[in-house]
């Protein structure tokens, strides 16, 4: 059975398992006298043989589904003959997709060698008992562990603080699942990041200049062996970071300034939504904005003052992530100035400064760490930006500061890198980790000083 | 005395200059406003403008002689010979007769105003009505890209018509005569993708949408408030709350392309699951929306008086019950507010789903969680970098489904929460 197929049986005899429960816990209370008699509401006896039932055979189901694929593809690996073992990953992984496209059909079993057709038909074979297991083993745990669930309702037995503990720790795993997911990104970008850095010298990478990171695909290939250089991507990423910045900060501190300030309810009313609408736009809208609009009309409009500009220009991918994040600068930079005591406001305002001197004399410098937080939020929401970047910036690595002229950035090498034909354990593909890994850190680094900027801030005026 | 006379002028006079001060800052903030709100304003004035002709098509009406004998067919119920007939010649033929000065000698530039699909449309009519064979009929067909652009674009210098002199005479003698018509683009919602733009369509991008947001919606919403009722209602205050709560709030700002390398290294390479398939996208669009799901969700039970709490404890329900019972419900209009908002940023997102090799180029309309599929974002990206401008009014248009579909469920979420929520 499919796994889809199974999860919903799984659920059928969950279902089934609450039935039989709660019926056996009305039949044991009948001869008693009435439910008042049992320990808990039948509901209870219930909810307890449905969760004994299910969670077990989940359990299974979701480690044999997550598990299988890679257990079979060993298997399949080993069982070939000596001389067809591949000699490394990628050669098993193409090895790999060679088979299955015979075992599904796609690839006529004449265009393959003999051992590779027998290979298809084991993983055929295999597969099939794969799902036969599964779907026996989901099921047995199932019946089993609900009919021990049926068989020992009693009513002497507290089923509501069995199902609550039950139901609390479920909770918590649910909420446990953050820290899973941050485990899950350090691990699998440190890893491939780790076998990165056995090919290419850390200081290499940090400090290198150049970025070029084709490598030879064969091993006879003259090619160029490939610089793995991270400051140009560095500072292309800087560069149309700090053009979306300049764009944005401005703009969405005087609007976020000028609506908290001077507007009226019904002007806030309209013109705040409209603001968000700008957040909610995807990015894709955006890079393809930037690409066909605006990227040509920056180029248009220098090469008619004679100036020569690329037409991938970090402008144009710059100016257009600043208006995407103009409402997140603006929104938190509202909240900060609204945060700022209504009392300090109005000695200002007694003493006879006009709104604008009040704003800049006084609310400003008591707002800008939270404000500074909030932008560098900004900095590194715009730093981890992809669309954008990867439909209007280039690809070539250059080390400039000039915004009309094309630069890289950190995201754009990831998708390139990982996009397409890509080969296993090839320093090329384990640079895009590397490079994810910086982008992690650096992230991370900016939200957590930003968060306590922000954090701090809060406290001081609450 | 004119000392202090003097002082009040002086004040006076900085007076002028405060003001003019005040109502600078005033204008920047206007200006600041404006200039965002007019970039809203460009942008969609430009993306309906490069777009709305990707809603319309662009056929041939004519009259067809089906002659058994040209089609090398002679049983229109036999499969064999439908397999081996030949269907450009009647249309060819019909549009001959059609284009005033065509003559057979220039029948291969007649052919190339016909879409080369123009053929296979022909014989799915045929094998539906066999009993056409031999009669003479009315059909419409696609006309060819290049037609296509030409009747739409002809004089935008953005686009490049690569129609001969002859046959543009030939297609505005055709338009005149109302054989070459544009109507509205049912292609365009019922197909998948193609190398051809006047074939290609959303259908099978939008389709993969849909099983891509189930899986997220049926993972994250029962997910994500699970966690929030925990760390809400049931967390005791120590270091490991703490530290989930740090993990939640750092997740909410990790670029969403790290997610992407998360999928890649766990769920494809660690796991073996398939390339670009709903369930994998799925699962990481789920990761990546939790944080801002769970977020919401705990400001929803937080806004929930804790004078209910205490009435049910007083008549004696369990902490379980007081949640479930009582807390739960109250707090689920804002739940499934912040969950619609969330489900809207998973649906516009696309980097992610590069890395897990959801870009492929894919025709057919995908058929289950674990069919190969591409989402409307990531459509929209693959023909944004065509250099055919044809398909760029195609990723116009499907940035416009994309965004009608977004602005739908942002106001789903408004409506719920004006009309469900409560106000304590």
């Amino acid at each position: 059975m499919q796994p889809a197929n199974l999860l919903l049986l799984t659920i059928v005899l969950s279902m089934v398992a609450y039935g039989l429960g709660y019926a056996r816990s009305r039949s044991l209370a009948m001869p008693m006298g009435g439910i008042r008699h049992l320990k808990s509401l039948p509901f209870y006896y219930g909810a307890r043989a449905a969760l004994w039932c299910g969670i077990p055979a989940l359990l299974v189901l979701g480690l044999w589904a997550a598990f299988q694929g890679k257990v079979i593809q060993t298997l399949i690996i080993g069982s070939l003959p000596q001389e067809m073992l591949p000699a490394s990953e990628g050669e098993a992984s193409l090895l790999l997709s060679k088979i299955s496209n015979v075992a599904s059909g796609s690839l006529p079993p004449g265009f393959a060698e003999a051992p590779i057709v027998e290979a298809a038909e084991r993983l055929k074979a295999l597969r099939e008992q794969s799902r036969m297991f599964m779907t026996t083993l989901v099921v047995s745990v199932s019946v089993l562990a609900g009919f021990l669930g049926w068989l020992r309702v009693r009513p002497a037995l507290n089923a509501r603080t069995q199902v609550e503990s039950i139901l609390k720790w479920l909770f918590f795993a649910c909420a446990a699942l953050a820290i899973l997911t941050t485990i899950g990104i350090i691990f699998s970008v440190a890893f491939e990041t780790f076998r990165f850095f056995q090919k290419i010298p850390f200081t290499e990478f940090i400090f290198g200049s150049q970025w070029s990171p084709q490598t030879a695909l064969r091993a006879d290939q003259v090619a160029a062996q490939g610089a793995f250089g991270m400051i140009p991507l560095f500072t292309g990423t800087l560069l149309i970071s700090a053009i979306a910045m300049l764009v944005a900060v401005p703009v969405g501190l005087l609007s976020a300034i000028y609506l908290s300030e001077y507007a009226n309810r019904k002007v806030r009313g309209v013109v705040k939504p409209l603001l968000e609408m700008l957040a909610g736009i995807p990015t894709v809208v955006y890079g393809f904005f930037a690409a066909l609009t605006v990227a040509p009309f920056i180029s248009n409009f220098a090469a008619s003052l004679g100036i020569d500009a690329s037409s991938q220009s970090a402008l144009a991918a710059g100016g257009v992530m600043g208006i995407m994040i103009i409402p997140f600068v603006s929104s938190l930079s509202d909240d900060v100035i609204n945060a700022v005591p209504q009392t300090l406001r109005d000695g200002s305002l007694a003493l006879g400064a006009t709104q604008s001197e009040t704003m800049k004399k006084v609310i400003f410098p008591a707002a800008l760490p939270g404000i500074m937080g909030g932008v560098l939020l900004a900095v590194s929401r715009a730093i981890g930006e992809t669309m954008i970047v990867v439909m209007a910036a280039g690809l070539a690595a250059n080390l400039t500061a000039n915004p009309l002229e094309t630069v890289t950035t950190v995201t754009v090498q990831i998708v390139t890198l990982l996009t397409g034909d890509q080969e296993f354990d090839s320093a090329k593909t384990l640079a895009a980790f590397a490079l994810g890994a910086m982008l992690f850190l650096a992230t991370l680094l900016l939200n957590v000083v930003a968060l306590k900027i922000v954090r701090k801030y809060r406290e001081q005026y609450d | 005395m004119t000392d202090q006379r003097s002082q009040a002028e002086i004040v006076r006079q900085s007076l002028k200059r405060r003001y003019r001060k005040e109502r600078r800052f005033r204008a920047y903030g206007i200006l600041a406003i404006a200039i965002a709100l007019s970039a809203l304003v460009v942008l969609f004035v430009d993306i309906i403008g490069k777009g709305y002709t990707g809603f319309t098509k662009t056929t041939i009406t004519m009259e067809v002689e089906l002659d058994g004998e040209m089609m090398y067919l002679d049983d229109a119920t036999d499969k064999k010979q439908i397999k081996m007939a030949d269907f450009v010649e009647p249309l060819l033929q019909a549009l001959i007769k059609q284009v005033p000065g065509a003559t057979e000698e220039n029948r291969d530039a007649v052919r190339d105003l016909l879409n080369p699909y123009a053929s296979n449309e022909l014989r799915d009519m045929l094998e539906q009505n066999p009993e056409w064979l031999g009669t003479t009929q009315t059909l419409t067909v696609l006309a060819h890209t290049d037609v296509d652009v030409y009747v739409k674009h002809a004089g935008d210098d953005a686009y490049s018509i690569k129609l001969s002199d002859r046959q543009q005479r030939w297609v505005d003698q055709l338009v005149e005569k109302e054989v070459v018509q544009t109507s509205f683009n049912d292609v365009f919602f019922s197909s998948g993708d193609s190398r051809d733009p006047s074939r290609a369509g959303i259908l099978g991008a939008i389709v993969g949408s849909l099983l891509t947001m189930l899986v997220t919606l049926v993972l994250s919403f029962p997910i994500g408030v699970a966690a929030a009722i925990y760390l809400e209602e049931f967390a005791p205050q120590n270091k490991l709350t703490d530290f989930i709560e740090v993990n939640i709030n750092n997740l909410a700002a990790v670029p969403s392309i790290i997610f992407g390398l998360l999928g890649l290294a766990v769920f494809i390479n660690l796991f073996g699951m398939p390339r670009s398939v709903p369930v994998v996208g799925g699962l990481v669009l789920t990761l990546m929306t939790l944080p801002t799901i769970i977020i919401s969700s705990r400001a929803a039970i937080k806004s929930v008086p804790p004078s209910i709490r205490e009435a049910a404890e007083g008549i004696g329900a369990s902490k379980m019950q007081v949640v479930l019972h009582h807390v739960l419900p109250l707090a689920m209009p804002g739940m499934l507010t912040g969950s619609i908002i969330g489900m809207a940023q998973a649906l516009g997102e696309t980097a992610p789903l590069l890395l897990i090799g959801m870009v492929a180029f894919i025709v057919d309309v995908p058929d289950g969680f674990f069919d190969s599929a591409t989402v409307l974002p990531v459509q929209v990206f693959l023909w944004a970098g065509s250099p055919e401008l044809a398909f760029i009014e195609r990723a116009s248009a499907a940035i416009m489904v994309l965004l009608a579909f977004l602005v739908s469920m942002n106001a789903l979420a408004i409506w719920l929460r004006k009309r469900l929520e409560r106000r304590w």
